[in-house]
């Protein structure tokens, strides 16, 4: 059993002190939309916000994480999908099969808090998620985009 | 981007259009990507592809599965069109292979794959907005006694013209639903210059839950009372399960069971999937690797080797006489390429929840195969067709892999078995998804060309050596090595996968060599490998001809006007012949296949020795354009997936098992590397062709011919992380 800070609510966890975030958060708090896609930390998929970083729960165990570390996921990142990096990622309809997506958003969502403007360069070093698609091209448009948002609305 | 010119439209969709294009708010209408059981409770069914709910909301059924390629969209699109909704009130429906099967494939089929979703769809689901929309029409005529041919219909609004009344699909839809359908050869569909919603950069219907986690993939769904299970499948390809000991794992937390899936596998059941896969990490299992165990990429590299100049082959394409008119050439230039087995690496690894009884069976899935998810069920629990069915989910990502094989709902089926009436949800861990895969077949090619004095080629001659899909699923349709298939790309007749270059003395030839090793489809299947030994090695011709490459293939291509086409559209937004700024360097090919016409230009510099691709310029000819910012999307899409395979992409055998397991091992490419694309569509209207899988084959040969370009030597091996250049 773990007491976990989740999308702003504290919850008794009852999973082994071994079990990656991203498992309890998708078998114990019912959460999906963090994904599944390597369980090594390489694909970003299960990208989620710890005390507002981004961090890859396939491999975080629920044993480093303490009751009072804010755990935030995509389901949590905004009301109505309005986050600046959600509103890029709509109008430029960046998805495509969308299973990597979460991870990307959370990912971006995280560089912007950070770096308000990011340069190409800053994108290139941030956003290491894999999309097997090929979106990339529009999610380095998107960022740039909600940056614009983000600055000019003051949220991200 | 800007309007479309409605005579003779020309799209050029670049990163300016990316980043700067449609403003579509977040109004956008989303997929109930659950599978409804049958149909939107309050809407009346007008036809099978179009019901309306009566706040005018018109729900479009689509049969064909979106695993990202936007297909979706594109066919509602056209059925929209003709049916002449409001495309704001239009959502989505996909509907079951049960439901096509109890309504006799009313909806037709329902695979995806070959890049087939639209262009062999589009004829029957614009009749069916069409018939809809004729019964909709009398609907309101038959209400107002007056003669259908004086409504006319506007976003889903009809009204009588000579008297000034209104009213809409909504209200007249249950009325519509009741009357007798027109024959639907007998309307007469729109010309597609007249389109408003088809032919348009519409958002994509199914975006806004992809962007807050609400989207449930197959990998997602939770049902009451479910079970996880977790497999591990023999190492080696040919091997069998001899023994497991269950009674090591049977106390760890959260174990139900451990059971023998089929011959070859073993599966954990528990109450989570992490449970699960812990448990099955720590069975003690035991393999009979059998003769399996001695294949190796060493063992498969010389059978390729020897298939090049092996006596036997089948002679695809003879013409002229080869050998005499290398004898009398004045001058001979020799290649022999080779490309390696590579894996789909879908983001969603595979993954089936079943729920078996002996009367009924169900199964949620991703699958480009619905109809075969359906039969694999059927077949694997015994239980009739007619009480299984399958709840399509949203694939994350297919590319070839989630077809007709079905191996992972087979597993599930075996494994729900055990457990009568409570669903289990298999999942594929990833390094279960790598050295399980069909991979993209393994090729090497000789190639041999004559040229005259002038530089003219007079002969070509390719040998290819490699493993053949056919043989591996389903032997029975290639006799005696004629395979074609493994081909593609180099076919006399017009129409699909046709070789673009005239040569006078022409022969091509296949020798099969099959391995171990499973294969299949790949996102552009066997265009990959032959644009690449096509297209590198005519760059190999130009450069000792003394030529430019882009005239040299205008000269060879003569005969066939659309390869040239998009050759020269590709060359002239790509600045073909232009100063570039120093170290930059171009390359250009073209290739066909999945029925439309694709060339692409790179730009690419050597820094410190590594590659770097900066700009990609990619022309299609797809005969119709469906949604011109998708159809960019996709081709951005296979520039990413083919580059992935040009840098990175090699599965390796060893000891009859596959070696790399993971992404760390497996690399793909990521956002860092992905160059500026820039999409130029030339539809020329007088075909229908594919758009998610025929621009690949022209990314890899365009930027090897580049790096061509920037040593002056052609890389043959693939991929470039061998030879040290990314």
């Amino acid at each position: 059993m773990a007491k976990l800070d989740i999308n702003g609510q504290v919850r008794d966890i009852p999973a082994d002190p071994d079990t990656p975030l991203l498992w309890a958060l998708r078998e114990q708090a019912g959460l999906t939309g963090t994904k599944y896609g390597c369980g090594i930390a390489q694909c970003g998929a299960c990208s989620v916000h710890v005390n507002g970083r981004v961090t890859r729960s396939c491999s975080l165990p629920i044993s480093a994480i303490k009751p009072t570390d804010k755990i935030v996921t995509i389901e949590a990142l905004s009301p109505e999908s309005s986050h600046p990096v959600q509103r890029a990622w709509a109008e430029l309809d960046v998805p495509q099969c969308g299973y990597c997506q979460s991870g990307q958003i959370m990912a971006a969502a995280a560089l912007l808090a950070e770096k308000p403007n990011p340069t190409d360069a800053d994108i290139d070093k941030a956003m290491t998620n894999i999309c097997r698609c090929g979106t990339y091209q529009r999610i380095r448009a998107a960022v740039h985009r909600a940056a614009r948002y983000a600055r000019a609305g003051g949220q991200a | 981007m800007k309007t479309p010119n409605l005579s003779r439209r020309r799209f050029v969709i670049g990163s300016a259009a990316a980043g700067g294009g449609l403003a579509v708010g977040l109004r956008v209408p989303f997929v109930r990507a659950q599978a409804a059981a049958g149909g939107a409770t309050d809407a009346s069914e007008v036809n099978v592809w179009v019901a309306v709910r009566p706040d005018d909301t018109c729900v479009i059924r689509v049969a064909r599965t979106e695993m990202g390629q936007g297909t979706y969209t594109g066919l509602a699109q056209l059925v929209a069109e003709e049916l002449e909704c409001d495309w704001s009130k239009v959502t989505l429906e996909p509907i079951t292979p049960g439901q096509n099967l109890a309504r006799k494939r009313a909806w037709g089929e329902m695979g995806t794959g070959g890049s087939r979703g639209i262009r062999t769809s589009q004829d029957y689901v614009r009749r069916g907005g069409a018939v809809a929309r004729t019964m909709l029409l009398q609907a309101a005529a038959d209400e107002w006694q007056v003669p259908a041919i004086e409504l006319t219909v506007d976003k889903g609004v009809i009204t009588h013209t000579p008297s000034g009344r209104t009213t809409t699909y909504g209200k007249v839809a249950a009325a519509a639903s009741k009357l007798a359908p027109p024959d639907a050869k007998s309307l007469t569909l729109k010309d597609p210059k007249a389109w408003k919603i088809a032919g348009q950069p519409m958002p994509r219907l199914d975006t806004l839950d992809k962007l807050n986690g609400k989207l449930v993939y197959a990998i997602d769904v939770h049902l009451p009372g479910m079970l996880n299970a977790a497999i591990r499948q023999c190492p080696v390809f040919g091997g069998r399960l001899a023994s497991f000991d269950a009674g090591k794992v049977r106390r760890m937390p959260g174990v139900k069971d451990v059971v023998k899936v089929d011959d070859t596998s073993v599966a954990v059941v528990a109450d989570t999937w992490w449970h699960a896969k812990k448990a099955l990490d720590a069975l003690p299992v035991r393999w009979e690797a059998g003769d399996g165990a001695r294949e190796s990429s060493a063992t498969i590299e010389a059978r390729l080797k020897e298939g090049l100049d092996a006596p036997e082959a089948y002679r695809y394409r003879s013409e002229g006489d080869v050998e005499a008119a290398l004898g009398s050439a004045a001058k001979r230039v020799e290649a022999v390429y080779s490309i390696p087995f590579v894996a789909h690496a879908t983001m969603e690894p595979m993954t089936c929840t079943v729920r078996y009884t002996p009367q009924r069976a169900e199964c949620w899935v991703s699958t480009q195969n619905a109809e075969a998810s359906l039969a694999a069920l059927a077949e694997t629990t015994g239980v009739p067709l007619a009480q299984c069915e399958a709840y399509r989910h949203i694939a994350g990502g297919g590319f070839g892999r989630r077809g007709g094989n079905q191996d992972y709902v087979k597993q599930a089926a075996s494994i729900a078995q055990h457990f009568p009436g409570t669903p289990v949800k298999l999942i594929w861990s990833r390094e279960e998804d790598m050295t399980h895969d069909f991979y993209r077949p393994i090729a090497q090619c000789r190639l041999r060309a004559g040229l005259d004095g002038d530089g003219n080629l007079v002969a070509l001659h390719a040998r290819l050596s490699g493993q053949s899909i056919n043989a591996f699923v389903n032997p029975a349709s290639i006799a005696n090595g004629q395979d074609k298939r493994q081909l593609q790309g180099w076919y006399t007749e017009p129409g699909d996968a046709q070789l673009g270059y005239t040569v006078p003395n022409l022969l091509l030839e296949y020798a099969m060599r099959n391995t171990t090793v499973p294969v299949g489809p790949w996102r552009g299947v066997n265009t990959n490998q032959n644009g690449v030994f096509m297209e590198c090695f005519i760059e190999e011709c130009a450069r000792a001809a003394g030529r430019d490459s882009l005239e040299f293939r205008r000269a060879l291509l003569a005969k066939h006007p659309k390869h040239r086409a998009v050759l020269e559209a590709a060359a002239e937004k790509g600045g073909w012949g232009k100063p570039l700024p120093d170290g930059v360097h171009r390359g250009i090919a073209q290739f066909m296949g999945y029925g439309s016409y694709s060339a692409a230009v790179a730009e690419v510099s050597l820094r410190d020795g590594k590659l770097r691709v900066h700009r990609m310029v990619l022309a299609l000819d797809c005969g119709h354009a469906v949604n011109p910012q998708q159809i960019a999307a996709q081709v951005e899409g296979s520039v990413a997936y083919g580059l992935s395979s040009l840098f990175y992409g090699e599965n390796t055998v060893d000891g009859g098992h596959m070696v790399e397991r993971n992404f760390d091992a497996y690399p793909v490419l990521r956002l860092a590397d992905m160059p500026k694309v820039e999409t130029v569509l030339l539809p020329s209207y007088d075909f229908w062709g594919g758009v998610g899988e025929p621009t690949i084959c022209v990314v890899s040969p365009a930027v090897l011919n580049a790096l061509m370009a920037a040593t002056g030597k052609p890389v043959r091996t693939l991929p470039l992380r061998k030879s040290g250049l990314v």
